[in-house]
């Protein structure tokens, strides 16, 4: 029964936290939906029993990934309404309407095949049988051991990410942008004129 | 009881609310985020699949998205900065220099 009203508060919640975000005017309101939107999702992964996943989409959406994006947000515009030309509004909702059905009854197809008998390599509770319990243990030794070369990859790949990030929005940091060039000329013979 | 079924209804209305704003954004920070919808949408799906076979691979293939999505913002950030440095906007139909 919790589990019903909690699915449902999540859903309903989530559902229009990211219609928000898709149609909003609003830079600002569209971010704020969508980290709410992701604190609800998270919701979700506690629901499902994944609580190891839960608690990363929690650190590195709502923590990680929005901070980044309130960071970017101060190099933007970010109070004004944003005005977008759309051409024919008509075509791309019928286009939309026609792809969120065929993505819906996609996303959805499992149901049919409910007699499909999954082999699962690692089920949950994978770790118990070693004297550990729960699902970050689980996750733990699943993630270690099938899965340790897609997880230095995925180093790797953040790591790359990183570097490439600092140098493309990096450049030229040491310079400000609010001084000119005067007033750091006169900083320095300030600073001259104190060391003699 | 909830079932896998209503996980992945779920998962393909938040799916294709993201492919709705992908489609008709025109500034490219928005349409960012439209992305980061479908990435959560697919997450959703991605656990509820796993829990209902009972298999922990759901939950790892969740976990790499989320790690690509990261990257991806990093990258995409920088970019976006750069391109606001140049043009002073970030409209599509600003930026855009190929004609057709």
């Amino acid at each position: 029964m919790y589990e019903f009203i909690a699915f449902y508060v999540f859903a309903i919640s989530t559902t229009i936290l990211f219609l928000i975000t898709a149609f909003s005017k609003n830079v600002l309101y569209a971010m704020t939906a969508l980290a709410a939107g992701m604190v609800m999702i998270s919701g979700f992964f506690f629901l499902l029993g994944a609580d190891f996943l839960g608690v990363v989409q929690l650190i590195v959406y709502v923590g990680a990934v929005m901070a980044l994006y309130a960071f970017a947000m101060m190099f933007f515009d970010a109070t004004k309404d944003i005005k977008e030309k759309h051409a024919n509004p008509a075509i791309v909702f019928l286009l939309g309407g026609l792809m969120a059905v065929v993505f819906v009854v996609m996303f959805s197809a499992p149901i049919i095949g409910e007699n499909i008998i999954g082999t699962s390599n690692y089920p949950i509770g994978y770790a118990e049988g070693l004297g550990a319990f729960g699902n970050a243990q689980d996750v733990g030794l699943v993630l270690f051991t099938k899965y340790l070369i897609p997880f230095e990859l995925a180093a790797v790949m953040l790591l790359v990410a990183m570097i490439a990030g600092i140098i493309l929005a990096g450049k030229k940091m040491d310079h400000s942008l609010t001084t000119t060039e005067e007033q750091i000329h006169e900083a320095d013979d300030e600073i001259l004129k104190e060391t003699k | 009881m909830i079932g896998v079924s209503h996980y992945l209804i779920l998962s393909g209305i938040l799916f294709s609310i993201g492919f709705m704003g992908v489609l008709r954004r025109k500034n490219l920070l928005m349409l960012f985020f439209a992305t980061e919808v479908m990435l959560n949408a697919v997450n959703i799906a991605f656990a509820a699949i796993g829990n209902y076979y009972g298999d922990l691979s759901g939950q790892m293939f969740a976990f790499f998205v989320i790690a690509v999505a990261a990257s991806e913002v990093a990258v995409g950030l920088g970019l976006l900065i750069l391109l606001h440095k140049k043009y002073g906007s970030l409209d599509l139909e600003v930026i855009s220099t190929m004609k057709g």
